[in-house]
């Protein structure tokens, strides 16, 4: 919607390239190189040209755009006492949730750990969904009990949202397990972090998953910092794709949101046809491990600032943008001001709602509320209330 | 103060002497209300009277027990006999024809036929993908599963030793358990958790694991345990059916239980418990294993006057507070027999559930004889020790009805 209005206020600009104002919803396929080359560990590496079209970078602008303005003002409502207990925070690296999307339906399940606001939001997570969660209101996605951890949506097989360091990965391979089981041709996306990467259970199911050829897609996001410890510091080989031996990996630069399309549908094909593949994605994230770490007691403030001139996902695409023809500077500011205007409103609209009830406390414990109530075996009909 | 009761001495119920059994500075019980813990003391000159055949004599008393058992369904029309593990087996054959989303996972389950035969014949019969062989990761298949089952799969994941699921304890606690509750309902778990625990036959301390304690704090999951061939088939197809995550406890020594069941289908409840044998004196709460050596006791209990009533309560969690607050309504009297350790055992809070309650019913503080807080020794003599043995139920029982 907002993408027609673009166009729409675009036709009063007169420019010398009548071609250029209808640009905006052009879905002709271009072919961009990726700034960097992919590294493959016993597979080989998708070609550089990615597939895209005008109208995908100008979604992959604003959706980036919408995840670090909902990040942002996550960090200030946090301040301001609104979202309490632990929040972990995904601006740098927008390009991993996005170029994901791009390349899977929606019909692929995606798992993630605690750090999963923006994974939610590009699941096609509503905004205020988000800021209701993390403000613990029942319109939140969880109805306000699960927080900023656990994010979930059944409907575009999200899985969460996940507060233990690399539990998340065995769920996904069970995820993968039941695509295989039914038959569909869909893939799992697992992610975690250069953390989790030293979990045993990471490597109990990439056994399982390789094994028994699991569609399953484990994506290691390289943020190079497990909350306050450096790589170098907990991994004796950090070459996190290189570490499932036997199943293939790629090393991808996750602030290159093409890239990340690229080496995500080169998975997906794996996947269905292989089994498991290691994804790593190179990234950074500029807010500490959660808003209780100010991120500058293990990195340089020159370390961020220098990731930020260099690598930042936004600047890229709209650079990209802007070389290619395909928005004015002007455009693009305009999108982030609606952009803007889009989590501004989602924000005051979740301040309004309301607080989940006492009640809800005992809600969703079992299923059909047992414990209190025996049900015959088949949970039909009520036999008799104990005590 | 603690009361102090030897018991076990008896080699054997026909040389069976009470006098022998009597603490010198036994308090008179229901005057000291501030004690409701039974030690069972291990020592002294008692340990030489302990003999092999107070072992022999629980064997052979197991399958009478059975038979005293108030669900008159399975004694009507022709049924068949099995043994507890073929009823696991039939139960969980059963579902997984009903329906194709059950599957079951665990270490050598398929090919091998499953270290105590209960998933035997399956895999030849439903193929590798439903009967699957798993690699020794209980953490990762248990998470597995769990990843599973929120897309709607049911699978049913064995512990080859429940002792084992301890490295899935993560998986259980916060996935299995909370995933309901902190997505907001949309997910829900159907998986079932079972396998062989308790003390077996000198297994050794970490094969003689009894883990109803740590699970049961679990919030969002409901823990069973099967004790018959009848209910443990009837328990096994209704936690395969329930919507919720369902920890069913087998027991090692339970697997040869011999039963005639019925033919036709059927399912027991899984919150509700089991009334074994209706009385008047006393309420005896138990479950697996133990059941048995309280309908040994019982028997020696009747011959000596008293009227049991044993309840085997089935599930752990939730507990059925109503059959067995009817029955502290009737009795007044609470003996709880169990084999899990003391502390922080199934005991302990169906003591505390009991005393909040039912505390205006009862006429003597709710006595709970659990196993002793150690590893499980592996010797034969000190292993009888650890357990609760039917000399000492008896004692206990005449101690709560003077």
């Amino acid at each position: 919607m907002a993408l027609s209005r673009l166009s729409l206020r675009s036709t009063t600009f007169l420019k010398p390239s009548s071609l250029r104002r209808h640009v905006t919803t052009d879905t002709t396929p271009i072919t961009i190189e990726t700034a960097a080359p992919f590294t493959s560990h016993q597979c080989d590496p998708p070609s550089r040209s990615v597939e895209t079209s005008s109208a995908e970078i100008l979604s992959f602008f604003r959706d980036m755009a919408r995840m670090r303005r909902m990040e942002i003002a996550a960090d200030s409502l946090y301040k301001s006492k609104l979202i309490r207990g632990f929040c972990h925070l995904y601006d740098g690296q927008e390009a991993l949730a996005v170029g994901m999307e791009a390349a899977i339906t929606k019909k692929d399940a995606i798992i993630t750990s605690y750090r999963d606001h923006c994974t939610f939001l590009g699941r096609g997570g509503e905004l205020v969904d988000a800021f209701s969660e993390l403000m613990g209101r029942m319109r939140g996605c969880s109805n306000g009990k699960g927080g900023s951890m656990h994010f979930y949506k059944k409907d575009a097989c999200f899985y969460g949202g996940h507060g233990i360091v690399g539990a998340q990965i065995p769920l996904g391979c069970g995820l993968a397990f039941a695509q295989k089981y039914s038959k569909e041709e869909n893939v799992s996306f697992v992610l975690y972090g250069d953390g989790a990467a030293n979990q045993g259970q990471l490597f109990e199911a990439l056994n399982i998953a390789a094994l028994w050829d699991l569609p399953a897609i484990l994506v290691c996001e390289n943020n190079h910092y497990g909350m306050g410890t450096a790589t170098w510091r907990s991994a004796k080989s950090p070459a996190y794709f290189k570490r499932g031996d036997y199943v293939p990996g790629l090393k991808v630069d996750g602030m290159d949101v093409l890239a990340v399309k690229q080496a995500c549908k080169f998975a997906k094909e794996h996947a269905l046809k292989n089994g498991p593949i290691i994804l790593e994605m190179d990234t950074y994230r500029y807010h500490g491990h959660s808003m209780s770490d100010p991120g500058s007691t293990y990195r340089t403030r020159d370390e961020v600032s220098g990731v930020r001139q260099v690598r930042d996902p936004i600047e890229r695409a709209r650079k990209l943008l802007l070389s290619h023809d395909i928005a004015t500077e002007k455009e693009l500011k305009d999108m982030e001001k609606e952009v803007r205007k889009e989590v501004d409103d989602a924000v005051a609209q979740a301040k309004e709602s309301p607080v989940p009830e006492a009640s809800e406390l005992f809600t969703n414990m079992y299923v059909k509320d047992c414990g209190v109530e025996s049900f015959g075996a088949d949970r039909k009909e009520l036999k008799v209330t104990l005590a | 103060m603690a009361a102090r009761i030897h018991g076990g001495a008896a080699t054997a119920l026909s040389t069976f002497n009470p006098k022998k059994l009597v603490a010198p500075s036994r308090t008179n019980l229901p005057a000291a209300r501030s004690s409701k813990r039974c030690i069972v003391a291990g020592g002294g000159s008692d340990a030489s009277k302990k003999s092999l055949s107070v072992r022999h004599s629980q064997k052979l008393i197991a399958n009478a027990a059975v038979a005293t058992k108030a669900e008159t369904s399975a004694t009507t029309g022709t049924g068949h006999e099995l043994l507890l593990f073929e009823a696991l087996q039939e139960g969980l054959e059963e579902e997984m024809d009903r329906d194709p989303h059950v599957c079951v996972m665990g270490e050598d389950v398929g090919h091998y036929g499953g270290s105590y035969k209960v998933t035997k014949g399956l895999a030849d019969k439903f193929g590798d993908l439903r009967v699957l062989d798993t690699p020794i990761c209980e953490n990762a298949f248990t998470g597995m599963g769990i990843g599973a089952a929120m897309t709607g799969l049911r699978p049913v994941i064995e512990g080859m030793n429940m002792g084992f699921l301890l490295l899935a304890f993560n998986q259980i606690s916060n996935n299995c358990g909370m995933l309901h509750y902190t997505s907001g309902g949309q997910f829900t778990i159907p998986v079932v958790i079972r396998g062989p625990g308790g003390v077996g036959r000198q297994l050794g301390a970490e094969h003689s694991q009894r883990l109803e304690s740590y699970f049961q704090s679990i919030p969002g999951i409901q823990m069973v345990a099967c004790s018959t061939p009848y209910n443990a088939k009837g328990l096994m197809k209704a936690a395969i059916r329930s919507e919720n995550p369902v920890i069913l406890f087998e027991h090692v020594l339970l697997y040869n239980l011999k039963e005639k069941i019925p033919d036709e289908e059927y399912i027991c409840n899984l919150e509700e418990a089991e009334m074994v044998r209706p009385g008047e004196h006393i309420t005896i709460l138990t479950y697996s294993r133990m059941r048995y050596h309280v309908m040994q006791a019982a028997k020696t209990l009747v011959n000596k006057g008293y009227d049991p009533e044993v309840i085997d309560i089935r599930s752990l969690k939730p507990f059925d507070l109503y059959t067995i607050g009817n029955s502290v309504k009737k009795t007044h009297r609470v003996l709880i027999v169990e084999e899990c350790m003391r502390t922080g055992g199934i005991g302990a809070s169906l003591t505390a559930a009991i005393n909040e309650n039912f505390h205006d019913y009862l006429d003597a503080p709710v006595m709970c004889l659990s196993s002793q807080d150690v590893p499980t020794p592996y010797a034969g003599t000190l292993e009888e020790w650890t357990v609760v043995q039917p000399a000492q139920i008896v004692t206990a029982v005449e101690q709560l009805c003077q």
